[in-house]
């Protein structure tokens, strides 16, 4: 019978399924970090266990940790409690733990694919909802709460009703200044922020063959904000090649056999979705969110929707309120809008390439004086590389402040906030009230878009930037 | 877990849609490194001005003695965002028990069955109903039949649950109890896969 790509991996991890109920399903790799994991190994100590499979389990502190002087001891009690509490907690349970000042410390979903952990045709869950990012390898990856962190903990296994199956075929090629991560705001405005619920999304078509493995993790890691219980991308040459020689990487001599597992992951000729739609990536402009969730969003020179023409109540009472909060108008433009604050970093947007692309508008210009520009990478092996590629001068020279890896701004949970009632271009995730800082008014957008305001103080067309 | 069968109380509506789980606790609140105490700063930004207990804002509805119970109804997509159980540790330290909606966001839905706080789902017409109920209005939820009941019209909707599930809230067991006992099927299937 033919299979997806989703069912060729669910299958293979299924130790038993209940009558009417959920199946077990084998977990291969459990990443874990400071903030979601210290209730669930204080349950399993009440209960007198110790971690089943901690050769399986990859530790690192990214939530909560400090931008700046990571060297030093964390100045935020609770915080500094929290990450302590980690280090203790995964030198008892014998768990790998790449902590401060490790020279593979970052955040979780930068780290995995990064470090060779992340490889096709795997299961992997982590206690954060954007482990969807791990799917671009063909894998499925899905966030987890802390209980379920504490069951990984316990049995290597999950209880897991199987999702239906979407799959979204982007077809096309992109235009000039248009990057995956706007293909994903622009699916999700499409589809909205709960249009995925309850479906594992496969990602397919020319355009999605045609990005690199960090573009195609901007678009799995966004599928949770369309609600999806995971993305997912059949692997392909590119897959392998960017895993070949990794630190975590099959070695040489499993190499060849691992391989010939990979190429079978992708999705039969006949398989069946129960919902498939394309899009055309030509129609793809730069988007920018104006509201508080990832769906309400525009291309950057359109119009926010004018609320009284919106037929659905409820839809329009939550224009209206988002609009309230972000201090926008309903019809207007956002072309030229002043922003305080451009944030460049967290797992959805903080890799190598996305640095780049950065630097590739900004390169030899200096930002406007109106705005605090933040660079936070993603690991300190992106921030390394940075260095290495003089990337570092060219971001000084423009008169950005770069930070040392965490997840810093993109959730508000460390020093690093966006103060009450200014706005932030952000290339992260989610632009929820609040979400960078109470009150902060956040514009979800592209690295490229995020540069080009930089170096503008308000918001921007980057096309008009690249040649 | 406690053991939860049937809920009869008054509710306390929220009627916004795409509730996310940074509005539920926003994540300066998650450096905790216990379950416990969540309750207080549930809704946090839309309970206080300027994060300041002492100033509750009036309007909002958990700042309106005239409504409270172990109900909470709310818009759909409740719960979207974050995978943070915080968001259901602070429902339930709240006091609330059931989470009406017509639609959940599915981590948060996981989540929730796994701390014994039911998510109901009812059809939009039913939930428009409920809503517009008066404050003194009850609502019984009976888990065993897997009905929800506005009271005071006896008007009545059937809501789904998987049948493991509904076993473990009607006798408090989670699924680590399950879990541990299929360690020989588990070691049987780490062993065949080598």
């Amino acid at each position: 019978m033919p299979k997806t790509l989703f069912e060729k991996i669910w299958d293979k991890h299924v130790v038993k399924t209940m009558e009417d109920g959920p199946s077990v399903l084998y977990i291969d790799k459990h990443l874990i970090h400071e903030v979601t994991s210290p209730q669930a190994f204080k349950g399993i100590e009440n209960r007198g266990l110790k971690v089943f499979r901690p050769q399986q389990v990859v530790a690192t502190a990214d939530h909560n940790v400090p931008t700046l002087n990571q060297h030093l001891p964390i100045k935020d009690e609770l915080s500094r409690l929290q990450v302590q509490q980690l280090t203790e907690n995964c030198k008892k349970h014998d768990i790998v733990l790449y902590g401060l000042g490790h020279p593979f410390q970052g955040i979780v979903h930068v780290i995995g694919p990064e470090l060779g952990i992340t490889q096709p045709g795997m299961t992997i869950v982590c206690g954060d909802s954007h482990t969807s990012t791990h799917g671009a390898f063909g894998s499925i990856a899905f966030g987890i709460g802390t209980s379920e962190v504490e069951m990984v903990f316990a049995s290597q296994c999950l209880l897991q009703s199987k999702p239906k199956l979407m799959r979204i075929n982007i077809e096309g090629t992109l235009d000039k200044g248009i990057v995956s991560k706007d293909i994903i705001l622009y699916i999700i405005a499409q589809i909205t922020t709960g249009g995925a619920t309850g479906y594992a999304v496969e990602f397919a078509g020319s355009a999605i063959r045609d990005l690199s493995m960090e573009a195609r993790m901007t678009i799995c890691n966004m599928s949770i904000e369309m609600g999806a219980r995971c993305g997912l991308i059949a692997p392909d040459e590119k897959t392998f090649e960017y895993i070949k020689g990794r630190q975590f990487a099959p070695s040489l001599q499993q190499w060849d056999k691992k391989l010939g597992e990979w190429k079978e992951l992708y999705s039969d000729e006949s398989a069946a979705f129960d919902k498939e739609l394309t899009i055309l990536a030509g129609a793809i402009e730069p988007m920018i969110t104006y509201g508080t969730n990832p769906g309400l969003g525009i291309s950057v020179n359109g119009h926010i929707p004018v609320t009284d023409t919106i037929m659905d109540e409820g839809e329009r009472r939550n224009i209206v309120k988002a609009l309230e909060y972000m201090g926008l108008k309903s019809g207007n433009s956002l072309l030229g809008m002043p922003v305080q604050h451009v944030f460049i970093g967290s797992c959805t947007n903080s890799r190598i390439e996305d640095l780049r692309l950065v630097a590739s508008v900004v390169k030899g210009k200096r930002k406007s004086d109106h705005v605090e520009v933040m660079i936070v990478p993603g690991s300190q092996q992106v921030a390394a590389q940075v260095k290495a590629e003089g990337l570092d001068r060219i971001f000084e020279a423009a008169g950005f402040t770069i930070r040392q890896a965490g997840c810093s701004a993109c959730l508000g949970m460390n020093e690093d906030k966006i103060p009450a009632g200014e706005y932030c271009i952000s290339t992260s995730n989610r632009n929820f009230e609040g979400r960078q800082g109470a009150g902060a008014r956040t514009l979800l957008a592209s690295p490229l878009t995020a540069a080009a305001a930089a170096l503008t103080g308000v918001v921007s067309d980057v096309r008009e930037f690249i040649q | 877990m406690q053991p939860i069968d049937i809920i009869k109380s008054t509710f306390v509506p929220l009627p916004m849609e795409n509730i996310d789980t940074d509005q539920i606790i926003p994540a300066r609140f998650l450096k905790a490194t216990t379950r416990e105490g969540f309750g207080k700063n549930l809704f946090r930004d839309w309970r206080y001005e300027n994060d300041d207990e002492s100033t509750p804002r009036p309007h909002f509805i958990l700042n309106n003695p005239a409504y409270e119970g172990q109900i909470l109804v709310a818009g759909k997509n409740f719960g979207c965002g974050s995978s943070r159980e915080h968001a259901a540790w602070s429902i339930l330290d709240y006091g609330f028990r059931v989470v009406v909606s017509s639609f959940f966001a599915d981590i948060f839905k996981n989540n929730a069955l796994n701390n014994g706080v039911i998510p109901v789902t009812v059809s939009e017409s039913f939930l428009h109903i409920i809503l517009e109920q008066p404050e003194t209005a009850t609502l019984t939820i009976n888990l065993g039949e897997q009905s929800i009941t506005i009271d005071n019209t006896t008007q009545k909707e059937n809501f789904e649950i998987s049948s493991y599930k509904k076993t473990c809230l009607l006798n408090g067991y989670d699924d680590i109890d399950y879990l541990l006992s299929l360690k020989k099927e588990i070691l049987e299937f780490e062993e065949a896969r080598l």
